[in-house]
């Protein structure tokens, strides 16, 4: 798998890209979105030929082995929810975070690689039709928890 | 699961998921710039930083030895193409002092799912491969111009990238230390 570099350099452009064009605050809307359309169009190709999901914990299921093995090339470590739209997910060696030393100094740069994939997930399940908020949380590189709450109304 | 995994193409979906991400950055900068020689320029640029990273990875992975003519530059560009983004330009149009050259493109990964509107013919859609190109050649000394003769996503057979060898760059003072 040769193009994962290739993803790998163009990620880390983007975030680049996306933390100069604001360079008064770290603003990572403009991030987050861009993984949100990409998300939003991704799962339209990748959900083609699947039979359509049973119930909102089979969606987030698909979302953490499928979409997070292609994606990150692993699958998440843990799946957590309370059964009332919370969900929580956690990777132990997220594939943006691995290439950062795992000192606390790099912590507060952390945000900036993980914007892209809170829109991932959150685009993806939109065009799944499920409507939620999702953020992002790490403690210690390179493992990241997703909190993804899902917006009833 | 089991079953549901095996229906990916894992190849195929990283190439579908760099080319939607690509295009997600591309509206994005359309959106943030007025003016779409920017949004080229800023594409470049980026192709420009990239193209210095990967030359590391690319001479790490082949251990390919220094090019002493164009011929075997323009055969290590193809080489890399062919790595990174699984496809494979054919060279040709050859300069007769051989110092400019052509990379055709049958298909372009990147703009596999675009079609560009009436207003925007002035986008370099992939401008982020000349970037890529004269930035990774810069590492290794190559000082090349890089530009599109002819773009599919504007109504042409095929992707034309014409290079273009400008020097050989030497080793010299880092900027600001004379």
């Amino acid at each position: 798998m040769c193009e994962d570099i290739v993803f790998d350099c163009l990620h880390a452009e983007i975030v680049n890209y996306c933390i100069a064009s604001n360079n008064k605050h770290v603003d990572l809307s403009t991030l987050e979105y861009i993984g949100f359309t990409t998300g939003y169009r991704l799962i339209e190709r990748l959900t083609r030929d699947a039979p359509r999901f049973k119930d909102e914990l089979e969606t987030m299921k698909f979302i953490c082995t499928d979409f997070w093995t292609l994606i990150y090339k692993k699958q998440v470590d843990n799946l957590r929810t309370n059964n009332h739209g919370t969900y929580v997910v956690q990777d132990k060696a997220f594939r943006f975070l691995t290439r950062i030393s795992t000192g606390s100094q790099q912590l507060e740069h952390a945000p900036k690689f993980v914007a892209f994939t809170c829109g991932l997930v959150r685009g993806a399940l939109s065009n799944l039709g499920i409507n939620s908020t999702v953020t992002a949380e790490v403690q210690s590189i390179p493992a990241c928890k997703f909190h993804i709450e899902v917006n009833r109304n | 699961m089991s079953r549901q995994t095996s229906r990916f193409d894992a190849k195929k979906v990283n190439a579908e998921f760099l080319t939607l991400t690509y295009g997600a950055l591309v509206t994005q900068m359309l959106r943030d710039f007025e003016n779409v020689e920017d949004v080229n320029k800023q594409l470049e640029r980026i192709g420009y930083n990239m193209g210095m990273r990967l030359i590391e990875d690319f001479l790490a992975r082949t251990q390919a030895p220094r090019c002493l003519e164009m011929r075997e530059t323009a055969d290590r560009i193809q080489q890399a193409f062919r790595i990174y983004l699984n496809v494979q330009p054919s060279i040709s149009n050859w300069s007769p002092a051989l110092d400019e050259f052509s990379l055709i493109f049958d298909s372009n990964p990147l703009t596999e799912f675009v079609e560009l509107p009436q207003d925007l013919t002035n986008l370099r859609y992939s401008s982020i491969f000349s970037g890529c190109i004269r930035g990774a050649l810069e590492m290794v000394q190559l000082e090349v111009q890089c530009w599109f003769a002819q773009d599919q996503l504007k109504g042409d057979n095929v992707t034309e990238l014409r290079v273009k060898f400008i020097r050989r760059l030497e080793d010299a003072i880092p900027a600001g230390e004379d």
